[in-house]
């Protein structure tokens, strides 16, 4: 499970970019400061190797495995 | 007031409670009340401290072993938002301090997170001295080859060809090869990452810290807001695609060999990693076979 703490967000994208399998898409709602957040659109595909959480900069990102 | 037939609000209605939300892994080392941070949209220096809070996790230190201290420029807030001993020392003064710290309470691990301008430019001296008695610190110098908080200036890390605020020509200057200096200063773990390659940086950082003596970490990081807009290289996201395609990992390198051009191909890996004595272990033993019984080892203020 991904979750995403949207205020935190700078909309850098770095986590859509870097994903290995695409799992992360850019929401079209905006933030309280004006950024995309990304949206775990295909969180199925997810494999969790909380590569977006450790690439994150923002620290808003966390990869929960179950 | 006491109405029995009015039942209390609770009982009636069912008020959902929020679920409990799970902590986010660094939480507990960072200073969460001052977060968002300051630095820049797509700036690696957010990405570096990531690496050194799960660096720090996998090293398995106490956290009350460990001390950070940083210096001025953007990467010098890294002390401010780490749940950690920390202080945010004057410019190019995080290596003095940090040593003072380390020989005034020798259980101490010294960490320095700092930018190349404030360790290599303003604090070269202090770098050089530190490397060359080995004492028991390690420094994460987080390179993105300007002056990024005062405007984007040229520094002593600035490739030939590349444009600053004060080389509006290009920079003309030779910069310094931090691996190299590092090395023929005396330092013991010589490493090089940039701020996309996170899980070989956490090890190397996790190394670092149980190394004794003077290890050295150079991460390249982007700077989207000056570096890159100057140079038109994009964003950061493109400078992060741009390590990605030209960052070599060669392990072992010869560090003469590891100069950066503007760019070009970056050469990454861990270059060096020997033992040598400490500057405490170097003075008790030294003192001790000069002085013999009569010499009494400093153990620390708890001792």
């Amino acid at each position: 499970m991904i979750e995403i703490d949207e205020e935190y967000c700078k909309g850098c994208s770095i986590c859509i970019d870097f994903c290995p399998l695409e799992v992360l898409e850019i929401s079209d709602k905006i933030n309280r400061k004006g950024y995309y957040p990304p949206v775990p659109t295909y969180e199925e595909k997810c494999i969790g190797c909380r590569f977006c959480e450790l690439l994150c900069p923002e620290f808003s990102i966390m990869v929960i495995n179950e | 007031m006491n109405n029995p037939d009015v039942q209390p609000l609770t009982d009636t209605l069912h008020i959902p409670q929020p679920e409990e939300e799970l902590p986010h892994p660094m939480e507990e080392f960072l200073r969460t009340e001052r977060l968002p941070h300051i630095w820049c949209s797509t700036c690696g220096i957010g990405t570096v401290i990531t690496a050194f809070i799960t660096g720090l996790q996998k090293s398995g230190l106490e956290r009350e072993k460990v001390a950070v201290v940083s210096g001025i420029g953007c990467s010098g807030r890294a002390a401010g938002y780490l749940r950690l001993d920390s202080f945010h020392s004057t410019h190019g003064r995080a290596i003095p301090f940090a040593t003072g710290l380390a020989l005034g309470n020798p259980e101490l691990k010294l960490v320095v997170i700092s930018g190349d301008g404030d360790i290599i430019a303003i604090g070269g001296n202090h770098f050089i001295h530190a490397a060359r008695r080995n004492i028991n610190l390690s420094i994460i110098c987080i390179n993105n080859f300007n002056y990024a908080m005062t405007g984007g200036q040229a520094g002593p890390t600035t490739p030939i060809e590349a444009n600053a605020s004060t080389a509006p020509y290009g920079c003309y200057e030779f910069p310094f090869n931090l691996p190299h200096l590092a090395e023929s200063s005396g330092a013991v773990y010589v490493a090089r990452w940039t701020s996309l390659h996170i899980r070989r940086l956490t090890n190397s950082i996790s190394e670092a810290l149980l190394k004794p003596g003077f290890s050295f970490i150079e991460v390249i990081s982007p700077c989207p807001t000056l570096y890159a807009r100057r140079n038109r290289l994009g964003t950061g996201l493109d400078l992060m695609r741009f390590y990605h395609d030209n960052a070599k990992i060669k392990h072992g390198t010869d560090t003469r060999k590891l100069d950066i051009e503007y760019q070009d191909e970056i050469i990454v890996g861990k270059f060096l990693d020997k033992d040598k004595p400490t500057f405490l272990e170097k003075r008790d033993d030294f003192l001790k076979s000069k002085l013999g019984d009569k010499f009494v080892p400093y153990m620390g203020p708890k001792a």
